[in-house]
């Protein structure tokens, strides 16, 4: 079973309508990465132009803040799940 | 020996329950966990809930109905027919009064013991400190991103707990911020995300019930912090998938370093919230891009005149059901892989609900290649006001 993505709702535009994305993948970053690649409009949406996670989108690796463990560079193994928490408000912008 | 009434603390205001109380709250008196001395720290409770809308609806009831003894309502809005798809305190016969005035009359005829107080002002850096000062809890029911910041913010300052909770379509989040030891908003989301980057809630919408749920889970968390029982969401991220119907939870830790919470914070004032989201005024530009415009009238007069112009509609299927100006239908989204549908040659006019897709459209083409484009100033919601009221807005 490779590392399962899930895609909040705010995103999903972005990926085709997707709720989750599975890809085989070492660490987190590389999910990550594999991610945008499938669904280049997530890029942005996701990581600065230098390349680093934008600090309004939090990941976890499974019920863990990556920012705890390894960052990006947290490795994943088979059916860890990796989800992407944005910030939301509700109503308004 | 167990008596009639009981003390719960020598200073509290409240200490003990009459005859019509007791009847009133006998459901929660026989239960070990609440008793006469949860049910008094209910009645002692102060609780400050900012928003009356969505969130507010349910937190306003359920904590009225528990007997919280002192309720404020902070709003500055006032009722309007769309909200009465999920702002449930209020009736068809309340548009057009100020929330806090509809909420305080609905939560007044459930729970007449009850105090509560109404603050119909915008929450603002000038006024928080002051507004907060006097509540044990502050519960955050509203509905952008400085306003979550300022809450957090002034309730760290002040040493109090608060009750978070967001909605987006048909997601929510709950937990608790504040606490003693615990994360703040900041330790979860240090920085806003710039407006625009987001979808909006034009865009977004929700279903009317989500901040039912999400708003009961919050009040819920509010007494069982007055009355001290059972497990707090301090600490977690209890995440609702309402289509999925799945709760998850995700751990939250507090950030050692952050600005306002951590060893050494750098904020130990209020700033100005709308600056440091990026947002100047209360609601953000209708487009963050800068294209070519026809207004409403300007479309119709060319059109009575003949010309030929091929309208594009960028909105989503559905809204096309609601109501549509003919025009051609491709989704936003879709844009880049059906733009072999347009004829460059043609003049083109994009619209969609309020103007700010169909900019983003118009810029794509236009660096597509496409020159004779223009942007339908304010969307289809202009065209109902200035050319024809015929047109449903939604």
């Amino acid at each position: 079973m490779p590392v399962k993505v899930i895609i909040p709702t705010p995103l999903r535009v972005f990926a085709a309508k997707k709720d989750s994305a599975e890809f085989p993948a070492q660490t987190v970053g590389e999910a990550l990465g594999k991610l945008t690649i499938e669904f280049g409009d997530l890029r942005k949406h996701l990581f600065t132009e230098e390349g680093k996670l934008r600090s309004f989108v939090n990941v976890y690796l499974n019920d863990e803040d990556i920012r705890y463990l390894g960052k990006e560079d947290t490795p994943t193994k088979d059916g860890d799940v990796v989800s992407i928490v944005p910030s939301i408000a509700g109503g308004r912008i | 020996m167990a008596t009639k009434t009981q003390v719960v603390d020598a200073n509290a205001r409240f200490t003990n329950l009459s005859k019509d109380e007791i009847l009133r709250y006998s459901r929660h008196l026989i239960m070990p966990e609440v008793g006469m001395d949860g049910q008094l720290k209910l009645k002692n409770a102060k609780v400050l809930l900012i928003g009356t809308g969505g969130l507010g609806a349910p937190l306003g009831l359920y904590l009225a109905a528990a007997g919280v003894g002192r309720l404020g309502l902070v709003d500055f809005d006032v009722v309007d027919s769309t909200n009465l798809q999920r702002q449930v305190t209020f009736g068809a016969q309340d548009v057009g009064t100020p929330k806090t005035l509809a909420a305080k009359n609905r939560l007044s005829s459930l729970n007449s013991d009850i105090e509560i107080q109404t603050y119909e002002t915008k929450l603002e850096s000038s006024n928080a400190l002051e507004l907060f000062k006097d509540y044990d809890f502050i519960v955050d029911g509203t509905d952008n991103f400085p306003t979550r910041y300022l809450v957090n913010d002034a309730c760290i300052l002040l040493g109090k707990q608060n009750v978070y909770g967001s909605i987006f379509r048909f997601e929510g989040q709950v937990t608790v911020f504040g606490a003693p030891d615990g994360p703040c908003y900041r330790c979860l989301y240090p920085e806003p995300p710039p407006p625009g980057l987001v979808p909006s809630c034009a865009e977004g919408g929700v279903l009317g019930v989500l901040p039912g749920i999400v708003g009961s889970i919050q009040a819920m968390e509010t007494i069982k912090l007055i009355i001290g029982r059972g497990d707090s969401l301090a600490g977690r991220l209890l995440l609702f998938d309402a289509l999925g119907m799945k709760f998850r939870e995700l751990k939250l830790r507090k950030n050692p370093d952050c600005p306002v919470c951590g060893k050494n914070p750098t904020i130990t004032k209020l700033i100005d919230y709308y600056e440091f989201c990026g947002v100047r005024g209360e609601e953000a530009p209708a487009s963050n891009v800068l294209v070519p415009e026809i207004t409403p009238r300007e479309l119709k007069a060319r059109l009575d005149r003949g010309d030929d112009l091929f309208i594009l509609d960028v909105r989503e299927p559905h809204e096309y059901q609601i109501c549509n100006l003919n025009g051609h239908l491709i989704p936003l989204g879709e844009l880049p892989r059906r733009v072999h549908e347009l004829d460059s040659s043609k003049e083109i006019v994009a619209h969609c609900r309020s103007g700010k897709r169909s900019a983003d459209a118009v810029d794509f083409l236009r660096k597509a290649g496409f020159r004779k484009i223009l942007n339908l100033k304010g969307g289809i919601l202009a065209w109902s006001d200035e050319v024809d009221p015929s047109v449903p807005k939604y």
